[in-house]
Order: C-alpha cells, then sequence, then structure tokens
C-alpha cells in the first residue's frame, strides 16, 4: 500500500534558514508527495480553506513542517489550524472527516536534546510543548506520531545538515510504503529513533 | 425694472431680514416673523404696503406649490402609498367632523343652513404653509404628528375641487359668479367628464415625468450649466400648475404628485436644493402677505365679536383633530402637536371665501371678517405651538420618545455614510461596503455614470457635490463618514474644505491623487488619506520582487512596511514642505520629492530591519554576548 503525504511547511523566513532548506531541498520528488509552501502561498494570511480541506482529504499523512518559534509553530501555521479545522468537519458533531488520517510534526530547534528536558535551559521536553498539537490532532479524530526533531540547528556542521536531510526523506519514504502501526510507532519519543532503528536493519 | 418694484423689494426684504431672526431669537418659528413683518409694513401700521397685500399673495401662493413638490421629492411612490389610508382616515373625518361643527355655529348664531354651511367648509381647511414649515422647522416632519398632520392637509387639498364644485349649488340667487380665476375646463363638465379629466391629469403627470422629465433633465445635466438646471426645475413646476390649473384641479396637488414621481429618480437631491430657496423666500412672501392682509379696521369695529369667533373656530378645530387623534391613537404629546398644529384656517379659505363672496352667498362685510379670522387664527398657531412646547408637553414627560423616534427616522432616511464620487475609485468602496449591509448614500455629478448605477440598483443621486446646499440635502449633517472618492483632486479638495466648514464632526475619509495632494489634504486637517496609487504601486513592486525570486512573504511584509514608512515620512515631510515654498511648478516639486526620498530611503535603509526570526543573525549576535560553547537563551528557542 501506499499513503499520500502532505508536507506543510511553514517558514517566514525560509530563505535565511540553512537547515530547512537543506531539508527541503532534498525532497523525495514523488508524485504521492505534495509539499505546500504555507508562507509563499498565504503571504497575506488570507488562506483558502476550502481548497485546504480538499488537500487533507486527497492525502493520508499531514506533515506539519516548521521551524520551533517560542515553543510553538510559526503564526501562519497556528491560523491555518484556526481556519481550516472547522466544527462540524474536523472535529464536534459529524466532525469526521479526517478520521484515522496521521499527523507528523518535522520541526528544526536552536537548542540541543539537553536543554529541552526538565531539568535543562528550557525546563520541558518537545513532546511537552507539543501537547496542544497532539490534543488538536485527536480531537480531530486522527493519530499524532512522534515528532521528527533537528536540534542543534546552529551548531550543524553541512554533513550533518545533510545527515538529517537524508533521515527526513527516509522518513517520508516510510510514511509512504509502511503499514503504521500507531501503537507501536507512538512508544518512540522522537520518530527519529525509529528511522535511524529502520536503517540498521 | 421700475422703481415701484425695487422700492417694494426692499420694503418686504428687509421687513423680512429683520422681523425673521429676530423672531427666531426669541424662539418663534420663522413663520411668525414673517407674520409680524407683514402687519408692521402692511397698511394698519407703517404703511409701506396698502392694500396690494392680496395681490403679492397670489403670487406667493406658488410658494405653497413649491413646497408640495418639495414633499412630494421627498415622499417615494411606495411610502405614499402606504400612507393611503392615514390619509383618507385622518383627513375625511377632519373635514366632516370640523364642517359639520361649525356649520351647527353659525346656524346657532342665526346664520341661514347654506350661508353656514358655505362658511364652514372654508373655515375647516388648514393651512398647508404655516404647518408644514412650522414641523419642518421643529423637526417633526417624521414624527407621527407630522405624518398625520400631513394625511389631513393633503386630503384638503383634494377636498377643495370637489368643495369648488359644490359652492355655487349653494348660491341662493341664481347670479351667475363674476367671471374670476376659477373659470375652468372641470367645473363646466358633467360628473364623469370630470373624474376622467381628474385621472387623466393625474396619469400624465405620472407618465411624462417619469418618461419625458427625467431624460430631460439627464441632457440639461450634461450641458452642466448650473442656471440651466435651476430654470428647468423651476419649469418644471411651473408647469405642472399651470397645467393643473389649466384642467381646474389644485396646482399644489399637482406639484406634489410630481414630487413623488421624481422621488425616485437620481435628481431628487439637485432638485430638492434648487427649488428650496424659491419655496423658501416665496412662502415667506406669502406669510408677510397673510400679515399685511390682516385689516384691523374691521376688526376695531367689532373686535369681540371676532375675537369670539378666532377663539370658537379654533377650538372646534382643535378639539375635532384631538378627538381625531386619539381615535388613530397618537400619543398624547404627538396628539397636542397635531391638533394645535392644525387649528388655524388656512389659506384655502382666503380662495373659497372670495368665491362665496362672488357667488353672493357671504355679503363683502362678513368676507372681509372671515378673512381676517383666517389671517388671525394662522397667527395664533406658531403661538400655540410655542405655547405647547413649552408649558404641555412637558406635563405628558413623553419628550424623550418623540426624540428617539426622530432620531430613528433620520437614520432611515440618511444612511450614516455619504460617499462622493462612483467612478472606480468610489464604486469599489461602495461595494464592498455594501456587501457588509452598510447601504451608502451616494453623489455623483456624471449623469451618465448615475443612470447606469441606478439600472443597477445603486441609490445614487446626481449633482454638483461642490454645493453645500446638496451635501445638506444628503444628509450630512446626519451623517457619521464621509469619504470623498472624486477623480478629480480639485473637486475633492473643495468638497473638504466645505465639510470642514460647515460639518467640523463629520470624519472624512479621502481620495488624494498623489503625494502633493495628500500633503494639502493634511493641512485641511484630514486623518484618513489615501492616495490612489500607493497601495496598487506597492503591490506591484512586490510582485516584481517575487519574479525575481525572493519569498512572497518577505516581499509582502516589505511592501506593508514600506508603505507604513511612506506614510510616516510624508508627515515629516509635510512640514518640510513649507520650507522650499519657492517652488515654480507641480513638477519639480515632485521631483525634488522623489530626491529626498530616494536619499531617505538609502540613510534609513527600512529593508534591513528585520531581523527577529533570521537564524545566522540571531546566532552572531548571541555569540558575541554569550560564551560560545553554551547555547544561549536566545538561541534555544530563535531557530531555523
Amino acid at each position: 500500500m501506499s499513503n499520500r503525504v502532505l508536507i506543510l511547511f511553514a517558514h517566514p523566513l525560509f530563505e535565511k534558514s540553512r537547515i530547512n532548506k537543506e531539508l527541503i531541498n532534498h525532497l523525495p520528488t514523488e508524485s504521492t508527495i505534495t509539499f505546500h509552501d504555507l508562507y509563499e502561498e498565504y503571504p497575506d494570511f488570507n488562506i483558502d480553506v476550502k481548497k485546504e480541506k480538499e488537500l487533507l482529504l486527497a492525502h493520508d499523512v499531514i506533515i506539519w513542517n516548521h521551524p520551533f518559534y517560542w515553543y510553538s509553530c510559526p503564526a501562519l501555521l497556528k491560523q491555518w489550524i484556526d481556519m481550516v479545522l472547522e466544527v462540524g468537519w474536523a472535529y464536534g458533531p459529524g466532525g469526521e472527516a479526517l478520521k484515522g488520517k496521521y499527523v507528523q510534526h518535522v520541526i528544526t530547534t536552536g537548542g540541543s536534546q539537553s536543554t529541552y528536558e526538565s531539568d535543562g535551559y528550557n525546563r520541558y521536553t518537545i513532546n511537552q510543548f507539543l501537547a496542544p498539537f497532539s490534543q488538536t490532532v485527536s480531537l480531530c479524530n486522527m493519530h499524532y506520531l512522534p515528532p521528527f526533531v533537528v536540534h542543534s540547528t546552529h551548531r550543524l556542521t553541512p554533513e550533518e545538515i545533510r545527515g538529517q536531510a537524508d533521515e527526513y526523506a527516509a522518513l517520508l519514504s516510510y510514511l509512504q510504503h509502511e503499514a503504521l502501526d500507531y501503537a507501536r510507532l507512538s512508544q518512540y519519543t522522537y520518530i527519529n529513533d525509529l528511522i535511524k532503528d529502520t536503517k540498521k536493519l | 425694472m421700475n422703481s415701484s418694484f425695487l422700492s417694494q423689494a426692499l420694503v418686504y426684504l428687509s421687513a423680512a431680514v429683520i422681523c425673521v431672526p429676530i423672531a427666531k431669537r426669541l424662539g418663534m418659528s420663522s413663520v411668525l416673523g414673517y407674520l409680524l413683518s407683514g402687519i408692521i409694513i402692511g397698511p394698519f401700521v407703517l404703511g409701506f404696503v396698502g392694500q396690494e397685500g392680496q395681490d403679492i399673495m397670489h403670487v406667493a401662493e406658488f410658494g405653497v406649490v413649491m413646497m408640495l413638490f418639495l414633499i412630494g421629492l421627498e415622499l417615494e411612490p411606495a411610502a405614499f402609498w402606504q400612507m393611503r389610508k392615514a390619509i383618507a382616515g385622518f383627513g375625511f373625518s377632519q373635514l366632516i367632523g370640523t364642517t359639520l361643527l361649525v356649520l351647527i355655529l353659525f346656524v346657532a348664531l342665526g346664520w341661514s343652513f347654506l350661508m353656514a354651511l358655505a362658511v364652514a367648509l372654508a373655515l375647516s381647511m388648514s393651512s398647508t404653509a404655516i404647518v408644514l414649515q412650522t414641523l419642518k422647522e421643529k423637526g417633526l416632519s417624521n414624527s407621527m404628528a407630522g405624518q398625520a398632520s400631513f394625511s389631513v392637509l393633503l386630503f384638503q387639498d383634494i377636498a377643495v375641487i370637489p368643495i369648488l364644485a359644490i359652492l355655487p349649488l349653494l348660491a341662493t340667487t341664481a347670479v351667475a359668479p363674476v367671471e374670476s380665476g376659477h373659470h375652468s375646463f372641470i367645473e363646466s363638465s358633467p360628473g364623469w367628464l370630470q373624474t376622467i379629466v381628474v385621472i387623466g391629469a393625474m396619469g400624465s403627470i405620472y407618465l411624462i415625468g417619469r418618461y419625458m422629465v427625467v431624460p430631460l433633465l439627464r441632457m440639461v445635466a450634461k450641458t452642466g450649466l448650473r442656471e440651466m438646471f435651476t430654470a428647468s426645475s423651476l419649469l418644471l413646476v411651473v408647469t405642472v400648475a399651470f397645467l393643473m390649473e389649466l384642467v381646474g384641479l389644485s396646482p399644489a396637488l399637482g406639484s406634489f404628485v410630481a414630487g413623488v414621481v421624481l422621488a425616485n429618480s437620481e435628481f431628487r437631491h439637485e432638485l430638492e436644493s434648487d427649488i428650496e430657496p424659491f419655496k423658501g423666500l416665496l412662502l415667506g412672501l406669502f406669510f408677510i402677505g397673510v400679515g399685511a392682509s390682516i385689516n384691523f379696521q374691521l376688526m376695531s369695529e367689532s373686535p369681540a365679536q371676532i375675537a369670539m369667533l378666532v377663539v370658537l373656530v379654533i377650538l372646534i378645530k382643535f378639539l375635532v383633530l384631538l378627538a381625531i387623534g386619539r381615535v388613530f391613537k397618537l400619543k398624547h404629546d404627538q396628539n397636542f402637536i397635531f391638533a394645535l398644529g392644525l387649528s388655524q384656517v388656512g389659506e384655502f379659505a382666503f380662495v373659497l371665501l372670495s368665491f362665496t363672496n362672488q357667488l353672493q352667498i357671504i355679503d363683502a362685510e362678513w368676507s372681509g371678517k372671515l378673512t381676517a379670522i383666517t389671517a388671525i387664527s394662522m397667527m395664533t398657531t406658531p403661538l400655540l405651538l410655542l405655547f405647547n412646547e413649552r408649558f404641555i408637553s412637558p406635563y405628558f414627560g413623553t419628550k424623550k420618545s418623540i426624540k428617539d423616534e426622530k432620531e430613528a427616522d433620520d437614520i432611515d432616511k440618511h444612511e450614516k455614510v455619504i460617499i462622493a464620487g462612483f467612478g472606480h475609485f468610489g464604486s469599489t468602496v461602495g461595494r464592498l461596503l455594501r456587501a457588509n449591509g452598510i447601504e451608502a448614500t451616494i453623489l455623483d455629478n456624471n449623469s451618465d455614470q448615475v443612470e447606469l448605477l441606478r439600472k443597477m440598483g445603486f441609490k445614487v443621486y446626481y449633482g454638483d457635490v461642490t454645493r453645500l446646499d446638496l451635501l445638506q440635502s444628503a444628509g450630512a449633517a446626519e451623517a457619521n463618514l464621509f469619504i470623498t472618492a472624486i477623480d478629480s483632486p480639485e473637486i475633492n479638495k473643495s468638497i473638504v474644505h466645505t465639510l470642514k466648514k460647515h460639518y467640523p464632526h463629520l470624519k472624512i475619509m479621502a481620495r488624494a491623487r498623489n503625494r502633493v495632494d495628500a500633503y494639502e489634504l493634511m493641512e485641511m486637517g484630514v486623518n484618513h488619506i489615501y492616495r490612489e496609487t500607493l497601495h496598487t504601486s506597492v503591490n506591484m513592486a512586490v510582485d516584481a520582487l517575487t519574479e525575481l525570486g525572493f519569498r512572497r512573504y518577505s516581499a509582502t511584509r516589505q511592501g506593508q512596511k514600506f508603505i507604513q514608512y511612506d506614510e510616516m515620512g510624508m508627515k515629516n515631510l509635510a512640514d518640510a514642505r513649507h520650507d522650499q515654498k519657492e517652488y515654480i511648478s507641480n513638477i519639480r516639486q515632485q521631483i525634488r520629492f522623489q530626491e529626498q526620498l530616494l536619499q531617505e530611503d538609502l540613510i534609513q535603509n527600512f529593508a534591513s530591519e528585520d531581523h527577529s526570526w533570521d537564524g545566522n543573525f540571531v546566532r552572531d549576535s548571541m555569540l558575541k554576548v554569550n560564551k560560545p560553547e553554551h547555547s544561549g537563551k536566545d538561541t534555544s528557542t530563535k531557530s531555523e
């Protein structure tokens, strides 16, 4: 079987981002992957809700790909969530349009993983910070997979960045071609670990 | 032009100019001021005006015709149709009730039945001129009392026709009346033909108004000559009045119908502001005439008798009206305005009395006495209403409710937004407002454009928008937002100038062609200025940047910041502009501004100020402060 993947990419300063340029440039160019650049599409924040809903219905896995701004997503993705996930459609009475789909976060952040611990500089884990997203997804009857996180973006060497891009590509391949077992996948903290495990095999 | 015309004009105009402001100052209506000035210049005080007061009144009655035309203009056909029951109900009961009681009064005084009936019919009339003018001045035209009064007056206008037809039948002597102004086609015809004539006349006013006058006005409007439009407006009213007289109908009624027919046309406000001054002056003249024609000699011969009759007639009229108001469930305060307002004997009585005199139903002495009673009763109305306002109305304690009602009506009639200019610019504004349920009043001076838009269902009015009277009749006093969107910057500025002077509290949004216009508007105190090319050219630049490979969001942000920066810069430059006032031409001035702007862009470089999530910038600035090894506070959250 083959899952169709929708990447909702939100980066207001994409042109100045080393990491994300590399990640996006190495995306597989398969017809089952749709790359949707929100800031390029809606520079005035005027989101075409009808079009976005159609895109969602045409895909099985939705990826929220963005830098981790102030422990959350950039404003336009929040606007997307606010506008597109309508009551009676995505949630609430009769809101089952998205039922059974998977949502996957792909995040880049300057801090290392050690700063995102209860005794670390940022005091909470990435997954704790992502709780609102996780709950949003579950309210919409979808499955929220563990996030794919690129840490310490300022310190990564070009080779390391390239390695992250490859892992992202591998993740996309996995999401497309494997049967997604939510119970098994949700045991991971980061989906990065699953990709590393699969590589080793 | 002979000197007697000039001296007469001098007398009338100075009397009005002196007395009316004094009356207003004393809190009385202008009607009373005119009446008083008439008495003062009349034969019994200063004697500037002799018996020709009567003749003046005939000319001045045309003011009443114009007034009804204007009232018609303000009443759209649909609204008129809604009033039909009120007109029949209020009007019929007033006429029958008053006539009956006055008839009984005069029979009781020992008059013969026929004489009493003729007089009662004449005295049952009320004065359209006085009542409507007074109500309008007090802002009560749209109140319940105003509507009811109007219904009664309109019914009387219609009733005059059959009354004039009945009077000859009351003549005891078989003498044919002396040929007078009332020799018309309708009186010499059988009943069925009269009906046909009446219906035919009304129908032709409708058809002519609808299919001939409006296209004609459009043609005149295209000439662009102000006075031609005024001439056409006057011609229109005069023609209608003339035709009505020809067939023997009331000219006032005819012009009222003409007004109603034209109420839906785009020329409504323009016609209104053209006729208004003429109407005002002629009505004033009419009131002066009434004042001047009061025969104090007759009064001094039998003061008690005349005083008693005035009081009784007014009392009867008042009580009948009060009872009708009760039946039709007017509130107490409204009912008093209605009943007191219509308690006088009207100008139709002059006509009817002189006619009955010609028919020898009553003699000259009584005709004179009754005319005096009529004139005196007209004088009492403004006083009675003043009395009511000061002493009776507060007693009911419903003053506030009148005010509320009136305010709601005003909002109905005049939308809160006025858009001047409905070309490409204004129509975009209007459409967006309309799509959100805001129906603006739209003014435009391009008659082709107006015609097209009206076909599409927009409420557009034709007129020279720089004229204060047009702005007034479009409701500038009640509006809270005025949008000037006319193509010509000069006209826009001229409107702003007028608005700032006469409606200083009105919020103005002004279209400006360019930076230079915008500066001038800023100096006039306009805070909301919209340069017509700014946003479009910035949008174009944003798209150009995108085409050249910039991210759309970043380009959009730059565009937004550019506008902000440019508008801030304008405020700074507005002052500097005066330091270099020696500029020779607009073009040189513009070039100088461009130079100045481009140089400031270089110095300020607003485009490079956006760093908040620039990863490299964040890292560099953090590394300068923090130890390179440890990831700092901001680097950990602000990422790529």
